[in-house]
Order: C-alpha cells, then sequence, then structure tokens
C-alpha cells in the first residue's frame, strides 16, 4: 500500500463546494416543493436562490478549470473495465476482489463514475439550471419567459431533484468502498489516496512519463539546427 | 501560493456575483432608506403637516340666519360657492347612475338607480326611504327633479358637527330636530364620519354590504385598520379617495363595470413597495390585497346570506317578528327573511383584470346562482384588451349570496315593491304579499309581471379594498405556496410552487429515493456479511 496525492487542491475545494451547495438546494427544494418544513419557505426560497447562483458560478468556473487542465477527458465514457466494474461491485466487493480499474491520474474515476458524473455534469445539472432560470424569470406573461404555464418546468426540476437525492444516497454509500471503509473520503479531504502496489506501480509510470513530457526541448528541430550549424561557425 | 489564490479566487468569486446580480440599484436605493418609515409618495405624514383654517363659515353672515329649510341652506351656499352645483350635478352621488361598457351589453346606464343587487333588491318604488342616503332633499318618485340646485343637499357630506342626520323615510330630507344654522356655520372637508354614515350603513345596517366598511373604523385598532387607526395616521376617506370638483376617486364593482377614476395602493406605496423583489414580483399577477387583507369584517360582524323566501312569518297578532344572532344581529326579520352574519372573514378569491359586469333588471336569468355582478378574469388573461394593460390579478372578495324572487315565467328577476308608509299600498314590508308587491314595483319599472314568482339564488361580488392590516399580519407565502389548506386552492387553472405538483412525478421520484435506499441497505448487508465469512476463512486458513 502506497499513498498517491491524487485530488489537487481546487478539485477538492470544488467537489466540498458542490456538495455544501448540493445539500442546501435539495433541502430548501423541497421545503419549497411543501415536503416539509424546515427554514420557512420565504427563507427556503431566498436561501436556494442563493445557493443556485452560487452553484451556477461554481460549475461554470469548475467547466473552465476542467477544459484548461485537460482534467475534462477524465469524464469521457470508456467502455474498458465497465462490465468488470459492474460485476465488482455485484460480487467481487463481497469476496475481498481488487477493484478491476485501478486508480491513476489519468483516469481517477472507474467507468461507472465517469458515465454518472458526466451525466449530472452534461445532463442533469443542466436541466437543473435551465429549467431553474425559467422558474426564476418566469412572469407570465409580463417580463421574461413567454410560456403559458409553469406546470413543465416544474415538473422538471422536481425529476432532476429526485435523481440528485437518489444519486446522493448511493454516492455517500459507495464512500465507504474503497480499500477501508474511510480511505475514499481521507483522500477526498487531504488529496492523498491509498493504492495497491500496481496501481502505484503504474503511477509512478505515468509520473515518469509525466516528466519525460515536461522535460522534453520545446523545439527539438530547431535544437538540431542550431546543433548543426555550429561546427560551421567554428570553422 | 498559487493554490492558496485559486481557492481565493474560486471561493470569493460566486459571492462577488451573487451580489452583483442578485440585487439591482433600486433595491440598494430603497436599503438604504431609513428602515422606520415607508417610502411613500404623495403622501405627508400626519407629524410633517401643518393645516390653517383659510375659511371660518361661521362668521359669514349668510349663514347667520335661521333656515326655513334645508333649500335654503342650499341656497346660502351656492351663493357663494356658484358653480358648485353643475360639478356635482355630474356625479354619480348626485345621479345614482353612470354610463359605463358593459362587454356584449355596449353602453348602459348602471347606478342604484336601476341595478339590482341580492340585499335590499333595488330602490325603484321604496325610493323615499333609501334616498335617505341620498345627497338631495325629496327624491320620492320618478317626478324629483335632478335639475334643480337647491335639491342638492351639502351638509351631509361637509358637517363637521355630527349633528346633522337625514329623517328615516324622509326621502333625504334631515330630521327636523337637526339645527340647519349650527350646521351651516360649521362646514369643512368630509371627515370619514360623513362618509361614513351611508357607506358603513348601507344595506340597512352597519357593514352588512362591503364587509370592510364599518362604524369600528371610526375609531379602532391598527389590527383592523392600519390606515384609519387613530393610533396610526387616522386616515380620512378622502385622503385615499381623491377629489377634485367633486369627482371622488374609487367606485364599488357592485355598481360599476369599467376600471376607470380608481383609487390605488400604488398611489402612496409605489410599484415596488416590498424591499424585496420576488415579493414585488408578485404585484404582476396579486393584488395587493390579497396579501393585505386577511380578514375582513374585523370590527363586527358582515351579511354573508340573505335568504328573502322565508319572509312574511307573522306572530299570532299579526306583527312582523325580529329575531337575534347570538351576536345581537338579526337573524330573523319578518320583512327582510333569514340572514347569516359572520366576522373575521376569511375572503374568497379570483382572478379579475378590472372589469366587471353586471346582471341588469331587463337581463334573463342563464346562470343559477344568479350573477348580480360578475368580475372577469383568468390565469391565461394578459389584459391585453385593457387600457392599462394589466394582466389579470388574484383578489380578495367577499361574495354575498341570496336568494330573492324572480318571474318563474320571464325568467327576470323582479323589483319588489318594499317600502310604503301605510298598508294598503302594496308595499311588502307593510302587506307582506309578495305578488302584490311584485306586481307594483315592476309596474313601476315598466317591466312585465307574469304572475308567478319563486326565489331564486343569486351571488353578487365585493373586491376588498378597505381593513387593511398591518404589515406584520399580511398573509405569508405558505398561506398560498401549501399543498393543504392554500387560500387560494379554488383558481385551479395554473401551476403554483408549493401547492401544486405532479403525482406521477412524486411516485417515480419516491420510488426512485426508495430503490436506492433499498439498494445500498442491501449491498451493505451483504458486505458486512460476506466480510465477516471473509474474515472467519482467513483465521481457518491461518
Amino acid at each position: 500500500m502506497k499513498k498517491v496525492y491524487l485530488y489537487k487542491g481546487y478539485e477538492r475545494f470544488w467537489h466540498w463546494a458542490q456538495a455544501v451547495l448540493v445539500f442546501t438546494l435539495i433541502l430548501t427544494g423541497f421545503e419549497i416543493h411543501s415536503t416539509y418544513t424546515l427554514f420557512g419557505f420565504e427563507s427556503a426560497v431566498q436561501i436556494h436562490n442563493i445557493a443556485a447562483w452560487s452553484f451556477l458560478v461554481l460549475t461554470v468556473f469548475t467547466i473552465f478549470w476542467d477544459f484548461t487542465t485537460g482534467e475534462w477527458k477524465q469524464y469521457l465514457p470508456t467502455g474498458k473495465n465497465l462490465k468488470a466494474q459492474i460485476h465488482f461491485y455485484l460480487s467481487g466487493i463481497f469476496k475481498n476482489a481488487p477493484h478491476p480499474a485501478g486508480k491513476s491520474i489519468l483516469s481517477k474515476l472507474n467507468p461507472l463514475q465517469r458515465i454518472v458524473y458526466g451525466g449530472l455534469k452534461i445532463m442533469v445539472f443542466p436541466v437543473m439550471f435551465i429549467t431553474g432560470f425559467l422558474y426564476y424569470y418566469f412572469h407570465f406573461p409580463l417580463q421574461g419567459v413567454e410560456l403559458s404555464s409553469l406546470e413543465t418546468i416544474a415538473v422538471l426540476h422536481t425529476l432532476g431533484a429526485f435523481a440528485v437525492v437518489a444519486f446522493t444516497i448511493v454516492h455517500l454509500y459507495l464512500i465507504t468502498t474503497g480499500h477501508t471503509i474511510t480511505s475514499n473520503l481521507k483522500a477526498m479531504i487531504t488529496g492523498w489516496e491509498e493504492v495497491d502496489d500496481e496501481e502505484s506501480k503504474h503511477i509512478e509510470e505515468e509520473i515518469l512519463a509525466g516528466s519525460r513530457t515536461v522535460l522534453k526541448p520545446a523545439n527539438p528541430k530547431k535544437k538540431k539546427r542550431t546543433a548543426k550549424q555550429e561546427p560551421v561557425q567554428v570553422h | 501560493m498559487k493554490k492558496f489564490g485559486i481557492l481565493f479566487v474560486a471561493l470569493f468569486l460566486p459571492i462577488f456575483i451573487i451580489t452583483l446580480l442578485g440585487y439591482d440599484d433600486e433595491e440598494q436605493a430603497v436599503a438604504n432608506a431609513p428602515k422606520s418609515e415607508l417610502s411613500l409618495q404623495n403622501y405627508t405624514y400626519k407629524e410633517k403637516r401643518h393645516p390653517r383654517e383659510v375659511v371660518d363659515h361661521s362668521k359669514f353672515e349668510e349663514l347667520q340666519q335661521d333656515f326655513e329649510d334645508a333649500h335654503k341652506v342650499t341656497e346660502a351656499c351656492l351663493g357663494c360657492h356658484t358653480e358648485r352645483h353643475k360639478e356635482i350635478m355630474e356625479t354619480p352621488h348626485w345621479n345614482w347612475s353612470r354610463d359605463e361598457v358593459i362587454e356584449g351589453k355596449g353602453v348602459v346606464s348602471l347606478g342604484k338607480k336601476n341595478v339590482l343587487n341580492n340585499f335590499c333588491i333595488g330602490i325603484s318604488g321604496s325610493e323615499k326611504s333609501c334616498t335617505r342616503c341620498h345627497i338631495g332633499y325629496g327624491w320620492e318618485d320618478k317626478s324629483f327633479d335632478f335639475n334643480e340646485p337647491t335639491n342638492i343637499d351639502c351638509l351631509v357630506c361637509h358637517d363637521q358637527t355630527d349633528t346633522y342626520e337625514k329623517e328615516k323615510g324622509g326621502a333625504g330630507y334631515p330630521k327636523a330636530s337637526v339645527d340647519l344654522n349650527k350646521v351651516a356655520m360649521n362646514v369643512g372637508s368630509p371627515r370619514k364620519e360623513n362618509c361614513g354614515v351611508c357607506h358603513f350603513w348601507g344595506g340597512g345596517g352597519n357593514n352588512v354590504k362591503h364587509g370592510d366598511l364599518d362604524k369600528a373604523m371610526l375609531d379602532c385598532s391598527r389590527e383592523v385598520d392600519v390606515h384609519m387607526t387613530r393610533d396610526g395616521e387616522d386616515m380620512a376617506c378622502i385622503e385615499c379617495h381623491k377629489t377634485e370638483n367633486h369627482n371622488i376617486t374609487g367606485k364599488v364593482y357592485a355598481l360599476s363595470s369599467e376600471n376607470k377614476n380608481r383609487v390605488t395602493c400604488q398611489q402612496c406605496h409605489g410599484e415596488k413597495p416590498h424591499n424585496d423583489k420576488i415579493i414585488d414580483e408578485h404585484l404582476c399577477r396579486v393584488a395587493c390585497q390579497t396579501c393585505h387583507i386577511p380578514y375582513y369584517a374585523k370590527g363586527n360582524s358582515t351579511k354573508m346570506i340573505w335568504d328573502w323566501s322565508t319572509a312574511g312569518e307573522l306572530d299570532n297578532d299579526g306583527h312582523a317578528m325580529h329575531e337575534n344572532d347570538q351576536d345581537g344581529n338579526h337573524k330573523y326579520l319578518s320583512i327582510k327573511g333569514t340572514f347569516i352574519w359572520d366576522d373575521h372573514v376569511v375572503p374568497e378569491y379570483y382572478w379579475f383584470n378590472g372589469i366587471a359586469s353586471h346582471h341588469l333588471i331587463e337581463d334573463k336569468i342563464d346562470t343559477i346562482p344568479v350573477q348580480m355582478n360578475s368580475l372577469n378574469g383568468e390565469y391565461m388573461d394578459k389584459g391585453l384588451c385593457q387600457k392599462s394593460k394589466q394582466p389579470s390579478k388574484i383578489w380578495p372578495v367577499k361574495v354575498h349570496r341570496g336568494r330573492q324572487i324572480y318571474d318563474t315565467v320571464n325568467k327576470t328577476l323582479i323589483q319588489p315593491k318594499l317600502y310604503g308608509k301605510e298598508e294598503g299600498e302594496g308595499a311588502y314590508w307593510k302587506d307582506f304579499d309578495w305578488d302584490l308587491a311584485a306586481k307594483k314595483g315592476m309596474d313601476y319599472v315598466g317591466l312585465p309581471y307574469s304572475g308567478a314568482y319563486d326565489f331564486v339564488e343569486t351571488e353578487m361580488y365585493w373586491p376588498l379594498n378597505h381593513q387593511v392590516a398591518p404589515a406584520d399580519q399580511s398573509l405569508s407565502c405558505i398561506d398560498c405556496h401549501s399543498r393543504e389548506n392554500s387560500r387560494i386552492a379554488s383558481l385551479g387553472d395554473f401551476y403554483l410552487p408549493g401547492r401544486d405538483f405532479n403525482a406521477g412525478v412524486e411516485i417515480l421520484g419516491i420510488l426512485l429515493i426508495i430503490t436506492s435506499i433499498i439498494g445500498v441497505l442491501t449491498h451493505a448487508i451483504c458486505r458486512f456479511i460476506s466480510g465477516r465469512k471473509c474474515k472467519m476463512n482467513q483465521h481457518l486458513n491461518n
């Protein structure tokens, strides 16, 4: 067993800020939906709106971060190990079998996570943002959007909320399925993930490959040319 | 260091952008204003006013005389205020009618003169009693001269002594006991007492009709009426019902159809009075009154139901009876039938675009209950056909329900003759004969009566405007935005967050959550059991 620094500072900040905001949104959202009483309707609406704006900004910024750092590739779905991953959760995990998709810097997410997290990012959250905006600017028939009913918007927004709740339940449980019960949680707090020997070997290779890339000459062709020209100058 | 910078930006960028987006400048401006005072337009607080008496009517020789009769007082008034009678003669207060456009009916004359209600039904044939509330002298029947300036009663509105009182059944003349000289020398702008003497007592008793106009408002707590309470601004009616050249703004939808010459809350409170964007945005579909008049009839009870069909029962000696309910309100009157009263009433709520329609006396009955007046509007109404271009708003309304006489053959409502001085004139209140009263009444208005009558249910709509509660007692979000007991549960033509939901989505969502929980639990239990097995195996292997 080794520890490797897998989750960067911003990634962890984003994860926990998102966690807090999503919890807040769910908690206040279902109060607005009259599922229960907690903060009071008016406060719930105010908190929901502030949390929603913050979440939007956070998400936009993180997408920007994803693209500038290349981290967006983490969400590309892959068929490799997908079946194995499903098989792991359905049976391997009970037999203490190893995780089929090893973690690495370039692939922090297992194939199932890629699909689910990616789906949240490009399907659920955008739907929530769009319907949320329509909710916010829906003043039939005065300003804003000319829709004759709020119902469709409301139904989509509610569906999305239920999906997020279901995700959260499963996600919270899956935290405990790391090498130890708390290793995933620790990793998301400190950034250091426990990995087994095979994974650590792979990561070492990655780092070496990375360092080679870093040390590559900026323009190898040019350098060659100057190297050839040098003797000419000497002559 | 770089990492710290990113964290810093990520933490404060959202907050910064929220502050940029969430609050507009106006809101900031209001927030900067002193919190203790409302930001009002066109209104000066009592304590900042310095009224000056510019004229003392008691010093006029013209008024220092023993007036022979009330007409002479008017003559004296018009002696100085030479053209004012022309203004009066244009008002509905004088004519008891006004020309209004009703959709589908064209220009019609609407007013107490000719529109029926479901209280005392109508004035025709009973003028002598009803015109006690007319600003004139001598309107006994159709022969009344509306063009005679000295028929105007200036005193009922301008008396400052509270000693002026009109005679019961006196066609608008004052009681003989009134000292006209004293009253004439003490005239001024109408106070709430002047307006209230008719507008509180319409329908034959205090607060009978409106439900939000009550003698209690002459001296009430903040809870009853935040504007008129003596603990506050002690506002007179005309401070909102602004008046120029005797044209008093505001008119009740019981007797008017069009949306013009109105009084609005906005004239003082502006369009964005709440210092809260979301609540201000409600104003595009919710009338101020809806939240700020949570209950009406807060001082005294108001009449909710009036059933004429039970009238006419006499005691053993053949005398008219009256019975009171436990609050001291009339429960039964031989002359009028059975009543149900209520206080602290929760209004009914309707979409209303400011335009009403009226059942005219000659109209055929096509709906039961007969809609004496109806408020137009629905959720989908954008108000494009209106001058104001305002969409329909949710309004609080007092609905008065009645059962009253109608012609079963002609299918029209009947104007019965109710009031008479003596028995034998055919007046119902003396002779208790519906058939005769119907015949006399319909003859008087020149409409046919078949001789067959019965009683029909009627409804009349009174949008509420008065008895505004203190801000902390206005409705809160969940009074409407809740699944149970939503005040606007009856307005089903739109989706309201917090009240409405889609049953299919709810079931689907709950199933999704339950499935997730069960799945996770089962998985956890299996892991727990298999984990112990593994350990045991390890143990055994060792």
